[in-house]
Order: C-alpha cells, then structure tokens, then sequence
C-alpha cells in the first residue's frame, strides 16, 4: 500500500462498508439472538446471508479478472489471494467456533450491532481486542524468538 | 407459483421470520465487499482490523505487519457502523417500510431521539468470554465470516471452505451445549 493513493480510494472504501454494513443491519445478523437461533436450527434464514453474499462477491472474483487486468483506485491484479492451508486454519476455525456459538456475534456483524444500537456489544468487541492482543502477543515473542533460527513464520 | 401445504408448513419451520430480510441482507453484505474488491482488488475482511487496529498501541511484530493496511481498515469499520446506523435510522425506525423486512422479536428496541435503536439481551458474559475466543481465533484461523466466509468461499479458496466448515460445525456444537445446559439468553 502505498501513502500517493487515488483520491477516491477512501470514499471507496467507506461506500463499501456502509452497503456492507446497513446488509447486517437489514438481515438481522447484526443480533446474536438471530445468530443463535440459526445455530441451534430454530431459523435457517442466515444461510442466504452467508451464501447470498458469498455467490454475489464470487461473481465479481470470477468476472474481474477476465474483463481487467488492474484495479482503477490501487493499480493492483485482480487475483485470487489464497490463503495457504496448515493447521492454525482448524485450531483458528475451532476456537473461533466457540466463540461464536457462545456469544452469537462475529467481528463484522459487532461492528454493524453496534451501529443499530446496542451499546452492550462493546462486551464483545472488548472481548475480540483482548483476544486478537493475546494471540498477537504471544505470536510476535515465538515469532521473534524463531527468527534468529529459522525465520518468520 | 403453486405450494402443496406440506412444503409450505416445512418452509415456516425452517424460516419462521421468512428469507426475504436475509436474502437482501445477504444481497447487500456481498455488494459492499463486491464495491471494495472492483475499485481496489482487495478481498475485504472484518477481524483484521482488530490486529492492524493495535498497531496503533503496540510495537509487537504481529500487529505492526498490518501498519500499511491500519488507516482504510479503520474506515472500512466506521463504514459499517455507519451502514447500520443508517439501516436503524431508516427501516429499524419505521421511515422507510418494506415488506421484504421481517422486524422479528429478538432483543429490545429503545428509542432516543426519534430513532429506534435496539439492544441485545444476550448476557454480556457470554459476549465478552466469546468475543475473546473470536479474537484469538479468527486471528490465528487466517480469517472469520466475511474473509474466510463471503470473500474466501466466493473465490472457491479450499483454505477457506475448511475454515468456514470447521466454525460453522463447532459454532453449532457449541450453541447447542449451551442452550442444552439452560444458558439464555
């Protein structure tokens, strides 16, 4: 990323997120109730949220790299970015899971409850910066304590 | 469009609050990652702004890698927030009515100023204990629902499709203990 970015690339950004955003309020994903009531098969619906916007973004990964070659705002290839596969994905996708069966909310679905309202959900955010500090913390002393050895990771 | 009754009991079963308010949500959750990805070529996620975000405040190496990202993250957040906002302000509060909107019963709605906002009342321990292990997890899995889930499985990216299976299968596992051993809200 670099600091001479197009003009419009932060109102870009922004208009991203406020569709994105006013799309939890709308489907309710934004409420762990609803969140809860999906995992624990009492309402099916949040399944066209996760799949509605999954088809409608995998439209755009697949189109955008066959009609252009760069992004207008950054200049970067439209590419798949894989992430590379080991095992931190399940231990990750594990704790995560408990996580959000627990309390019913996901870090975008917290931002977005937060914008309708409910002031409560600052448990759950406080929560995911203790969580995300930890885990960092604890990676960045192994990481740094591997890289004299073997490098990052 | 002709429905014998049995499939239609089945449909209200599965979808007591109908489909309509999760498919325009759904819709729309896409779009604004679909608007990001076609100006920029970035695949937006939601939980790493948590990590760029504590670049801010601290000189650890995992957080500091994200510096370059820290500042459209930031407004990619407050856009959501906003986006809400704007969806309280408009259909929560009633100024915008669309029969495609189900309001539903969950939580509580409270009104300041002219507009309805609404509160969970799902206990804050449970938010604060899981928002901890969504931390650590989303963090060290490479991604949560919007990057591994929306953007991740839209770009068919194995990684991916096994995260996403891996916390929809424990999430569920999960909220079924709890539920069983009379956790609720």
């Amino acid at each position: 990323m670099s600091q001479n970015r197009h003009p419009l690339f932060m109102p870009l950004i922004l208009l991203g997120g406020l569709i994105f955003g006013f799309g939890l309020g709308f489907s309710q994903m934004a409420r762990p109730e609803v969140v809860l009531n999906f995992l624990q098969f009492e309402d099916f619906g949040l399944l066209f949220v996760m799949f509605g916007a999954a088809i409608v973004s995998g439209i755009a990964f697949a189109v955008m790299p066959r009609i252009s070659d760069a992004a207008p705002l950054t200049g970067d290839r439209y590419e798949r970015r894989l992430k590379p596969f080991d095992r931190n994905v399940l231990i990750g996708g594990g704790i995560f899971g408990v996580g959000w069966g627990l309390s019913g909310i996901c870090p975008g679905a917290a931002y977005a409850s937060l914008g309708v309202g409910n002031v409560t959900i600052l448990w759950a955010l406080a929560g995911m910066f203790v969580g995300a500090y930890l885990q960092g913390y604890w990676r960045s002393q192994t990481a740094d304590a591997g890289a004299a050895t073997a490098g990052a990771d | 469009m002709v429905l014998d009754p049995v499939p239609l009991q089945l449909a209200a079963e599965l979808f007591p609050n109908g489909i309509s308010r999760y498919a325009v949500g759904g819709l729309l959750v896409g779009l604004g990652a679909v608007v990001i990805y076609v100006g920029t070529g970035i695949p937006a996620g939601a939980s790493t702004f948590l990590e760029s975000t504590l670049s801010y405040v601290s000189d650890q190496s995992r957080f500091q890698q994200y510096v370059g990202s820290r500042d459209w993250r930031v407004v990619f957040t407050l856009g959501i927030i906003l986006g809400a906002l704007a969806f309280a302000a408009t259909v929560q509060s009633g100024l915008v009515t669309t029969s495609l909107y189900e309001p539903g019963t969950t939580g509580e709605l409270y009104e300041v100023g002219g507009l309805t906002l609404w509160s969970t009342s799902v206990q804050p321990w449970r938010l604060f204990l899981g928002g901890i292990l969504v931390g650590i997890g989303t963090r060290i899995g490479k991604g949560c629902t919007s990057g591994h889930g929306v953007c991740g499985v839209g770009s068919a990216s194995k990684t991916s499709l096994v995260g996403v299976a891996t916390f929809l299968t424990v999430a569920i596992v999960t909220a079924q203990i709890v539920a069983a051993l009379g956790v609720s809200p």
